[in-house]
């Protein structure tokens, strides 16, 4: 075992697939020398060369058409695109094409590519490169969402997305990169996509969260204990597909819930959550469901920020309100 | 400051082997075809040009959905697929059934594709395409990838991708071939300039002379050709093909033609933005009257074989439509099963309703 930050732990998921199959490739605008602006492929043209491991122009729709082209002749690509915020750039070669490919060709060309990119708030980033885009991804039929919250499961779930034989686009919060480190095995290990984790057990109510948020949650639910409620806290670890069956079940035991998005309020991940909840379990439910969620505005960059974002402390408050409903 | 915009435009006159009236007037260029090799081209076009007239048929009668005529650029297309050997790999845009009829899909798949059945887009063994592409030049920059694949792989293949004179406006298609010559990528970018894109004029679409010359800003080759003429468009590609596969670069190719007909057959009505004598002043250009009058010449072609292979056209679209018509409809389960491996745990549950529902 090794202490692993989450950017490490992602470097030692491609460097691991690198080795384990030949057809995997990895490119990007910088990833090549330079290691990605990220360091996220720190070392890996060195070790691979420069036929499995190299830069692009720098086009990100591109970099989208390639993958899909490399990905017709056999490979397995692994492209970045350098900040998540440029994918509108590459919207088409995603969701217009990758995704609709296996359909597109009657079952016969899978698209075995997993996007990689940084996004989320906090890190004083310039405009357009901190935002949560994952919820046009999740709309978008045939293609896999996944949000790593921790460097353990950002290695198993990356090694699973490169080995799935569908897109993934795998979301990468920059504040967790090398916010914490934690024990990360060496050998290789892989965690199903579509399976949420529970982070931590309670009765009272269910925190739904992803990415970043996460934490908040878990910060949110020591405070509370402190108040004596007992918060369940569940990482849904990919958004696309969710793990109803987790959050459900989790539902029908505290009675309770509150979702939480780094992502503004409208046509989210959370309100899709509330929904399903609301369909299949309004009889298990004490207080309405709600949602804490950043406002219907562009991203905060750089001014404002901190008050964008959604915190612990907001959390604690709609927490409060469904509690004592 | 140093003007080179002339000098640049003047390096790219047509190419062209047979002009008009079916003479060689580029006999050091001519390709090494065989009397057969000839005859197969000619029966191809006729074929084809007699496919699009029974397709447009069909399409009035209701029993095709999307289709784009081809008649006027079988030259381009057919030409420069006569150029490719099986192995090589297909990204044709929306108008370029033709080229994949040729490598082998069958007449009945792509009456399928045009009623949007996703049996159409099912590639048999061997023949390496993908379907046609709808969204304007998504193509281009795929092609670079299957040429990049290609190259990586050390494959005597190429990705020879197709688009028109709008769909070089595209930001793909700059990202496309800048790729494909950065990366020395074993492709072929083929733009048939049929001189609209809907019914803007090729003059409105950029202030460049030719769209051939766009290959200098990316550092790749690039020729123009008479796109009316089969002989120069496969000579063209011929080269291209080998120039790719030696490792020595890709190559965008112009070629100059006309679609006689509509964009498709979704309403569009040419006589809004195309006058008369203008189609006049192509079909003078046809390429099938000009290959003939040259096989004529050199005694390879008859009245009485043009005739064989008209009927035999006309048969084959009526046992391939009785096929399109004899395969199930798609269903809204089989569309489920098409997008990912596995059902996701959403379709798994939408997947019963919809199988509920299919069976009543």
């Amino acid at each position: 075992m090794a202490q692993m930050t989450m950017i490490q732990a992602i470097t030692d998921a491609m460097r691991t697939e690198l080795k384990n199959d030949e057809n995997v490739l990895v490119f990007g605008e910088d990833v090549g020398q330079n290691g990605g602006v990220f360091r996220a492929t720190e070392g890996l043209q060195d070790e691979f060369g420069e036929e499995r491991v190299f830069d692009t122009p720098l086009a990100e729709s591109g970099i989208g058409g390639i993958s899909i082209g490399l990905a017709l002749t056999g490979f397995r690509p692994v492209p970045e695109i350098q900040f998540f915020g440029f994918v509108y750039e590459t919207m088409d070669a995603i969701s217009g094409q990758m995704a609709r490919y296996r359909y597109r060709s009657g079952n016969t060309r899978p698209m075995p590519i997993t996007v990689r990119s940084p996004f989320g708030g906090g890190v004083h980033t310039p405009e357009l490169h901190a935002d949560s885009l994952e919820g046009l991804m999740a709309q978008q039929p045939g293609l896999k969402v996944v949000i790593p919250s921790n460097p353990y499961d950002a290695k198993g779930l990356l090694i699973q997305s490169i080995r799935d034989n569908d897109p993934v686009i795998f979301l990468e919060h920059m504040k967790l990169y090398r916010s914490f480190r934690e024990e990360v095995p060496e050998e290789e290990y892989t965690i199903e996509l579509g399976k949420a984790e529970i982070k931590r057990e309670g009765t009272d109510v269910t925190l739904v969260a992803y990415g970043a948020m996460v934490h908040s949650c878990l910060k949110a639910a020591e405070e509370l204990e402190k108040d004596g409620v007992s918060a369940e806290v569940i990482d849904l670890r990919t958004v696309s597909p969710v793990d109803y069956e987790t959050v459900l079940a989790s539902v029908e035991k505290t009675n309770r819930a509150v979702v939480v998005q780094e992502a503004q309020k409208q046509a989210g991940i959370a309100s899709n959550i509330v929904s399903e909840i609301q369909e299949k379990a309004i009889l298990h439910l004490e207080a309405p469901v709600l949602r804490v969620t950043a406002p219907d505005t562009v991203y905060a960059f750089t001014q404002a920020e901190e008050v964008w974002l959604p915190n612990h402390n907001d959390i604690v408050e709609k927490v409060n309100k469904v509690v004592n409903f | 400051m140093k003007r080179v915009l002339e000098n640049i435009e003047n390096q790219f006159e047509m190419f062209q082997i047979l002009n008009e009236k079916g003479e060689v007037v580029n006999e050091d260029a001519m390709p090494d075809l065989s009397d057969e090799d000839l005859k197969e081209i000619m029966k191809r076009m006729v074929y084809t040009r007699i496919l699009d007239q029974r397709s447009i048929a069909l399409n009035r009668q209701g029993r095709l959905g999307f289709y784009a005529p081809t008649a006027g650029q079988e030259a381009s297309q057919l030409g420069s697929q006569f150029a490719l050997k099986q192995e090589d790999f297909i990204l044709p845009g929306y108008r370029d059934v033709p080229q994949l009829i040729w490598q082998g899909l069958p007449l009945y798949q792509a009456f399928l594709f045009s009623r949007g059945h996703f049996k159409g887009n099912q590639m048999p063994e061997g023949v390496n395409a993908v379907s046609p592409q709808i969204i304007i030049g998504a193509q281009i920059t795929q092609a670079a990838g299957v040429g990049l694949g290609f190259k990586r792989r050390k494959e005597d293949a190429i990705a020879i991708t197709y688009t028109g004179d709008g769909g070089a406006s595209q930001g793909d298609f700059y990202e496309g071939i800048n790729f494909a010559g950065a990366f020395g990528a074993q492709a072929v970018f083929v733009v048939q300039n049929n001189q609209f894109a809907i019914s803007v004029p090729v003059d409105k679409q950029s202030a460049a002379q030719t769209i051939a010359q766009k290959a200098v800003a990316a550092g790749i080759e690039g020729i123009q050709v008479d796109g009316m003429d089969v002989l120069a468009v496969y000579a063209a590609t011929k080269e291209a093909r080998q120039r790719a596969v030696d490792g020595e670069g890709p190559t965008l190719i112009e070629t100059m033609t006309y679609r006689y007909g509509p964009h498709t057959m979704a309403g569009d009505d040419p006589t809004r933005y195309r006058t008369e004598d203008m189609d006049t002043d192509w079909e003078e250009k046809d390429p099938i009257v000009r290959f003939r009058k040259f096989l004529e010449a050199k005694d390879l072609w008859s009245e009485e074989e043009e005739n064989k292979v008209i009927e035999q056209a006309k048969e084959e679209v009526k046992a391939a439509i009785k096929e399109a018509d004899n395969t199930p409809k798609q269903k809204v389960t089989d569309l489920m099963d098409n997008m990912y491996e596995e059902l996701p745990s959403n379709l798994k549950e939408q997947y019963e309703e919809y199988k509920e529902k299919e069976s009543k």
